[in-house]
């Protein structure tokens, strides 16, 4: 299975009687965009939370690049090449725009604690290489005039695209996005798509789930659509857009 | 040249700067003054001012723990304990007299380190468990071993000498000293034993600055590195710290280890000094004495804290024990003598300001924290590290 970068095989999560995702299996194709919908409520984010392990899933397995990543904590998700940005927005608010970016190659960097206390010239390379790396990633989400501004001083827009750029730092092969346009407006959805364009081209796989159809229809290729826990379809956005049971999930059952 | 002078030109602004050259120059003007004004019988002040300099050791560690991870350490004293014991056990002839039945007397020069590195060990065996604890609970935790560690002290028979402690414990020395016109000889080296005695509290204070700068300059080192983040990170969202690859549980073991480590350093010095260690020195106080210090100069700055460690040593230390003199003086020279005298309901000035000690003490807290709720000194937004590694530049060349 070289050619899908996570595979998601039967994993159920239950919160003490309450079945937050039922068995649900799919595969995240290689270098594409995969995109999660499904109403609210429909443990889209429990399941993203299961892949990056904040939650250990109940039952099943989740396998990245051929390696179990079942319940393992969420550093060792990262190290292992798992980024991810989150629904509500979780910045270090009191830390710059830069600093933000540099804590999230953190497990990249190289420097030991003696490094660190004696500042050695190795230390001080890898300080000025993660410098200009994260100068880099902010010039790429659009945000290097504001490296020096503490994180909750941006703007809104600012601060989600802050958190992609926080997430590419950790060198991921696989970007989870948790709903990346909330809130945006369309010429910031427009600008949006257009990162993700410049993202899957730099050979990094995006996995989004959003609730915004036109940007979701647009920008991926393969669609699961989620309800109440369970799978109900899978496929090109065309192939979802027909499927009667996802109308029915979005829109309810005609009488 | 000119390198320092830019370095020196965006720096002097800076309140840390200013305050770390002020913090400097006292250190070396302060015997200076003391000796000049007691007419050269200043060295008992000196000594004091060396035993406040273990505070401030320990705020800075504890600094590291509260100010930089944000994790709350009501028991930091137990840490302070274990380097004192360490030192009285590996640098007196106190081994002799247990079934082990061999003094060890190992150089103050080496046990600082030993002790050091076993307060750090104490550290990690305190932190592994207890880390994955969250806030408060962690608080209650470390006050639990901030409780035992004196208690297993004291009762421990012959190790630890029990109740009454250990004594006679060796002083540092130096296999050489810098002689010179001070003291008739010409200019050089002598080859005699430096030894650090009561006698000699000065040298005591020169060593404590020593010190002092060691660990300021290290911890400022660590600040300033990829781990220095990642702890302002575990502190400010430690969910998203996860997510970016920061293993929390063990930075959090870091913070704690290496807060453990210079509150042992504290404790070997402080044990040296004082050639005597009991387990009553110890106590739930001296926690929150430094916690105190770390909040009132300013959380997650070390100069703050350091500031902190001085106003506070000041006032518990040498200012209330003397404001009942001083009251009395002051009445006197106001003419209103007849405040000092005891009558059938007034206990005499000076009796009234000792028994009220604890009040003031305590307003003086409350006073500063209405007046400067983010402390004396607060850390300053990380800008001089942008600023100065010039990473507009640095981004400029790369293209």
């Amino acid at each position: 299975m070289s050619d899908s970068i996570l595979r998601v095989s039967g994993v159920t999560k239950r919160f003490g009687g309450l079945v937050a995702v039922d068995n649900v299996t799919f595969d995240v194709p290689t270098g594409e965009v995969f995109a999660l919908i499904g109403p609210n409520g429909a443990g889209k984010t429990t399941l993203f939370n299961c892949i990056t392990g904040v939650y250990k899933p109940t039952l099943g397995t989740v396998t990245f690049l051929d390696k179990d990543l079942t319940g393992a904590p969420p550093h060792r998700a990262a190290k292992a090449g798992i980024g991810r940005t989150f629904q509500n927005i979780r910045l270090f608010e009191y830390m710059s725009a830069l600093d933000n970016v540099r804590l999230g190659h953190h497990s990249r960097m190289k420097s030991y604690l003696w490094d660190s206390l004696f500042k050695t010239p190795r230390e001080r390379r890898e300080e000025r290489e993660v410098t200009t790396y994260s100068m880099d990633l902010l010039k790429l989400v659009g945000l290097d005039r504001h490296a020096e501004s503490y994180a909750r001083n941006l703007a809104y827009g600012q601060q989600r695209r802050l958190e992609i750029a926080r997430a590419l730092a950790t060198e991921p092969k696989l970007l989870l996005l948790d709903e990346p346009a909330a809130g945006f407006t369309p010429q910031e959805k427009v600008e949006l798509m257009e990162l993700v364009g410049t993202i899957i081209k730099r050979g990094i796989t995006v996995f989004l789930i959003e609730h915004d159809m036109k940007v979701v229809m647009q920008a991926s290729q393969r669609i699961a659509v989620l309800d109440h826990g369970e799978k109900i379809a899978e496929g090109t956005p065309a192939e979802v857009r027909g499927n009667h049971r996802v109308i029915e999930a979005y829109l309810g059952k005609s009488a | 040249m000119t390198a320092i002078r830019a370095y020196a030109r965006t720096h002097i602004r800076e309140p840390n700067t200013i305050a770390y050259i002020a913090l400097l120059l006292s250190a070396i003007l302060f015997p200076l003054i003391i000796q000049f004004a007691t007419n050269g019988n200043g060295d008992y002040l000196v000594g004091v001012a060396a035993d406040g300099g273990v505070y401030m050791l320990m705020a800075i560690g504890l600094n590291v723990v509260v100010g930089f991870a944000g994790l709350l350490d009501l028991g930091y004293a137990a840490f302070f304990a274990i380097g004192s014991y360490t030192y009285a056990i590996l640098a007196s002839g106190h081994l002799a007299a247990t079934p082990f039945g061999h003094a060890i007397h190992l150089p103050f020069w080496i046990v600082l380190f030993v002790a050091m590195f076993v307060a750090a060990a104490a550290g990690v065996l305190l932190g592994a468990p207890t880390l994955r604890l969250r806030g408060d609970y962690l608080a209650i935790v470390t006050l639990g071993f901030g409780e035992i560690v004196p208690q297993v002290f004291s009762n421990g028979g012959v190790w630890t000498g029990g109740v009454p402690g250990m004594s006679a414990l060796d002083v540092p020395k130096l296999p050489f000293w810098i002689q010179g016109p001070w003291v008739n000889q010409p200019l050089g080296f002598t080859t005699e034993e430096f030894r650090f005695t009561t006698a000699n509290l000065t040298a005591y204070y020169v060593l404590m600055v020593f010190l002092i700068i060691g660990v300021v300059v290290l911890i400022n080192n660590l600040q300033h590195s990829r781990l220095g983040r990642a702890w302002m990170a575990v502190r400010e969202n430690e969910s998203a710290a996860a997510a970016c690859g920061v293993n929390t549980v063990s930075i959090k073991l870091l913070a704690f280890s290496i807060g453990a480590a210079t509150s042992g350093f504290a404790g070997a010095f402080y044990g040296a000094k004082l050639s005597y260690v009991s387990s009553e020195n110890f106590g739930f106080i001296v926690s929150v004495t430094v916690l105190s210090m770390v909040v009132l100069g300013g959380m997650g700055n070390i100069p703050g804290a350091m500031i902190g460690s001085i106003v506070l040593y000041f006032i518990l230390f040498q200012f209330l024990p003397n404001a009942p003199a001083q009251f009395e003086q002051l009445a006197t020279s106001f003419g209103l003598d007849s405040l000092n005298h005891a009558t059938a309901d007034w206990p005499g000035l000076g009796e009234e300001v000792g028994r009220m000690k604890y009040v003031i003490f305590g307003l003086v807290l409350v006073g500063i924290m209405l007046l400067r709720p983010q402390g004396l000194l607060p850390s300053q937004v990380r800008k001089q590290e942008l600023t100065h590694t010039g990473h507009h530049e640095i981004a400029q060349e790369a293209k």
